[in-house]
């Protein structure tokens, strides 16, 4: 396991979950668009995600959106991705 | 910000389809999106249920009888298999969860894009206003070129 894996694990229950688990793209943006005005300035968003696309969306998203795109890891049969809120 | 517009000239089903998950991703991103549909893209926008309707041409109401109504009712580019191929696409995509087009346009209007149908295509195919979704704007080029002036991303479909 990665020390980013950690660090990312050591996040949970901090973060405020979007479970996005089962949908297609674009489903994963649009559930952390609708999510994201629910998080905390400085807070960190999880999306969970089945579609791998997701690996490569949520980053351009959280770029584009302006937030930190902080990393992810598998979970049992789906992916979790983390980023920070910057504004 | 920066703005996305879209130009939805054609009707079949799996470009409509495309046509609404780069808008609803553009408006994800926080874009602002234009969507201007024209010509066969316009059936995307008709009511499902009949819509009775006066003045309208023989050739128009012929149009209006023949041209589907509403995203329930596309056809595919390829693969249509005299109206079969939608409904095992649809069942495909049911099976992977991807979003429906109806559910995709109905996301689009709640994300604010704006929807605009042109007036010429409209009256060359006798479509009348009520026949459309409701609350979509109506203009023709010049509104179109003036939003596609300001955008950075102008896709034909």
């Amino acid at each position: 396991m990665s020390a980013q894996t950690e660090e990312l694990k050591a996040l949970t229950g901090t973060t405020t979950v979007v479970d996005a688990r089962g949908t297609s793209c674009p489903g994963p943006i649009l559930a952390a668009k609708k999510a994201i005005g629910s998080v905390p300035v400085g807070g960190v968003m999880e999306v969970l995600a089945t579609d791998s696309g997701t690996l490569k969306d949520l980053p351009a998203w959280a770029k584009k959106m302006g937030h930190d795109f902080l990393g992810n890891y598998e979970d049992s049969g789906y992916l979790r991705l983390f980023l920070k809120k910057l504004k | 910000m920066s703005r996305k517009t879209i130009i939805l000239f054609s009707g079949e089903f799996d470009k409509v389809m495309a046509a609404f998950v780069i808008a609803n991703g553009a408006a994800a991103m926080d874009d602002e999106v234009t969507m201007f549909f024209t010509f066969w893209g316009l059936n995307a926008l008709r009511k499902d249920a009949h819509v009775p309707t006066s003045g309208k041409s023989t050739l128009q109401k012929m149009f209006g009888a023949m041209m589907p109504r509403g995203p329930k009712k596309l056809g595919l580019s390829h693969m249509n298999f005299a109206g079969v191929g939608p409904k095992l696409m649809a069942k495909a995509m049911r099976d992977e969860n991807v979003m429906s087009l109806p559910e995709l346009i109905a996301t689009a209007r709640e994300q604010g894009i704006k929807f605009v149908a042109c007036t010429m295509s409209m009256d060359v195919m006798g479509l009348h206003k009520e026949e459309l979704l409701d609350g979509i704007e109506y203009a023709g080029v010049a509104s179109y070129l003036g939003d596609a002036d300001e955008s950075n991303v102008n896709l034909f479909i």
